[in-house]
């Protein structure tokens, strides 16, 4: 080619210029952690990062999937009033009618993503300490392409980042950060998504390599005074002249394990219910309202939205809408109409959940049939609550169909409380809990 | 020289690497677009300072730290081995095995902290309104867990000191093999 040999091509001396900079000896580094010999831990190495990296390949993909699922579950696409991120475009592509098969479906999905998350967070901080020197290489920029790929990771940390202090901020119900939780979480995750399959792609086989260096018994086998640095290599965070060690890396990975398993078990015990609630010290919903048929946990007392007493006092009526018209009940005329009972679990987008509650009250598909609609395709569900974006809620045709979805006026053998939705509230199999409308007042059954 | 070959001596990487930074960079922008909607320096803040948090505050935090608290204890036991060279608990165990009994019960209560600090510290101010909870146990629960883990590190250095004071002091070496140690663990 004509412009092979040119200097004059823009293009290949700008590659020049950075790759003579990158050939610099590394002592042209400014002072501190941007020379080599600054870090000096010797377990540093890319055994231990791979190591590290593993766990977060299987256990983010989980996060993932568990979130793409958890919005699912919301129904989004049945309408406005179910979509907290309605201006998604095509990240709503794998959206599907969420199922109420298994009862726990969406229970057991809550728990493995908050409580995998929380469980997570040492691993994350081990990760990030094994590669900090990464942070520090110099030159920057050894070519275009090393620019654009340190680039790409601070979609990966800082979306790693994001996404763990939103969630674990939104489940203390600690909301300062910038905006709705959801439409943070939602497309923090898609942005930490693009970073992490990019990094996922360029590093699995180094990986691979790096885990196949050495054998995992052997690793732990060496005692701490038998810990040596490994040899340097180019791509690793070796360090150039390591101090003695002070903690194997047999103890590192004990120590990240031991932290994921101390928050493991002061948590857990929030979405496992049963006695192990009382092992989950640090959990936001670890505690029990008061012994009875109503001490199970809620998401929202009745006074925390400004539910007053008139407002389920005996004033109060359902009213169904439908094709035969609007009817009106009173609690007395919803009592004497024949009641069916189901057993269900709340279960919360923030992880928690209770047992099984023993629910009792009409099906929501009778009510269907009165309104005049026996196979509707939707319900709006509108509750008493003023304002609140989950006052109004629709469900799908399978919701309303099953036979344990329920108008319900009791749970344990009484009356609801108020804080519980009394008079009456939804309660529908594998629904999130924000889903199951307390303070119902009106019903619209559509086509 | 082949445009592809051209293109990957300025670039540094193989056109595939390329393609993948762009695919990476339009779905981040294509969501980014949503994510900025709304308070967009704010959440750019929160964003750029979440990839900064560990590195450049917690690490320097926590090594700092974890050096001054090595010295502290070389000093510490440089300078008792000094006043009572008999001391079984001088220089029984290197600087390393004591510093892994602190590193560990901190490591542990400050993780603690870090993932519940908003219930700890009393922060979430609409927690008791709308779950009928009290925030003011956690404080208490940690602070137990807190001295839960150093008492087991204690414990567990008392017994590990005992053991060696024990093999390097036998009580009745007649009862003893002559040769008779236990190895040492590798």
């Amino acid at each position: 080619m004509a412009g092979e040999q040119s200097d004059g091509d823009p293009w290949r001396s700008a590659g020049r210029r950075l790759r003579r900079r990158a050939a610099q000896p590394a002592g042209t580094a400014p002072p501190g952690p941007f020379r080599p010999g600054f870090w000096r831990s010797p377990i540093r190495s890319p055994w231990l990062t791979a190591v590290f990296g593993l766990v977060l390949l299987l256990g983010i993909t989980v996060l993932f999937v568990t979130g793409l699922l958890s919005y699912a579950a919301y129904n989004p696409g049945l309408g406005a009033v179910n979509d907290q991120t309605p201006d998604k475009g095509i990240l709503g592509f794998y959206l599907f009618t969420w199922p109420t098969h298994p009862s726990w479906l969406y229970r057991l999905n809550q728990g493995v993503h908050v409580t995998l998350g929380v469980v997570l967070v040492p691993v994350v901080l081990a990760k990030l300490w094994s590669v900090i020197p990464k942070l520090f290489e110099w030159p920057p920029a050894r070519s275009p392409a090393h620019a654009v790929e340190r680039l790409s990771l601070l979609l990966l940390v800082g979306g790693v980042v994001f996404e763990f202090a939103t969630g674990i901020l939104n489940i203390q119900l600690h909301y300062i950060f910038p905006g709705s939780f959801y439409t943070l979480h939602f497309y923090g995750a898609w942005v930490f998504i693009a970073g992490f399959v990019v990094h996922v792609v360029l590093r699995l086989a180094r990986m691979w390599r790096a885990l196949r260096s050495r054998r995992l018994g052997e690793v732990l086998r060496t005692d701490t005074a038998h810990t040596r640095a490994e040899p340097s290599d180019e791509a690793g965070p070796v360090a150039a002249s390591p101090r003695a060690a002070t903690m194997s890396r047999r103890g590192a990975l004990a120590l990240t394990g031991a932290g994921s398993l101390a928050l493991l078990v002061v948590t857990a015990g929030q979405s496992i219910g049963g006695v192990w609630r009382r092992t989950a010290l640090l959990a936001p919903h670890g505690q029990s309202l008061a012994s009875g048929p109503n001490g199970f946990q809620v998401n929202k007392t009745a006074a925390s939205v400004g539910i007053t007493a008139d407002d389920i006092g005996p004033a109060w009526r359902l009213r169904l809408h439908g094709p035969a018209g609007t009817l009106t009940f009173t609690r007395e005329q919803l009592l004497a109409m024949p009641q069916d009972a189901a057993a269900l679990p709340i279960a919360c987008v923030e992880g928690w959940s209770t047992d099984d509650q023993h629910w009792s009250g009409l099906r929501l598909a009778a009510l269907a049939a009165l309104a005049g609609l026996p196979h509707p395709g939707s319900v709006l569900v509108e509750s008493v609550e003023r304002g609140g974006s989950f006052s109004t809620v629709l469900l799908a045709g399978n919701q309303i169909s099953n036979p344990l979805s329920l108008l319900a006026l009791h749970v344990n053998g009484a009356d609801l409380s108020p804080d519980h939705g009394y008079p009456a509230r939804v309660i529908v199999p594998a629904n999130p809990g924000v889903n199951n409308t307390k303070w119902v007042r009106d019903l619209t059954f559509r086509a | 020289m082949t445009v592809s070959n051209r293109l990957r001596a300025w670039y540094g990487a193989h056109p595939l690497h390329l393609l993948l930074m762009a695919c990476c960079f339009a779905l981040a922008g294509y969501a980014a677009v949503q994510l900025l909607t709304g308070r967009p320096l704010q959440v750019a803040l929160w964003f750029i300072g979440g990839a900064l948090l560990h590195d450049l505050v917690l690490v320097p935090l926590y090594s700092g730290a974890d050096l001054a608290a090595q010295a502290a204890l070389a000093r510490h036991q440089h300078g008792s081995e000094a006043a009572t060279p008999t001391d079984p608990t001088a220089a029984a165990l290197p600087t390393t095995g004591f510093v892994n009994h602190v590193r560990v019960p901190v490591f542990l209560s400050l993780l603690l902290l870090l993932v519940w600090f908003p219930l700890i510290l009393r922060r979430s101010e609409p927690y008791t309104g709308a779950t009928g909870f009290s925030q003011d146990v956690y404080l208490g629960r940690w602070l137990l867990i807190t001295a839960g883990v150093f008492a087991a590190s204690a414990l567990l250095l008392g017994a590990r000191l005992l053991r060696r004071h024990r093999r390097t002091h036998p009580r009745h070496p007649h009862h003893r093999r002559p040769h008779h140690r236990r190895r040492p663990r590798r």
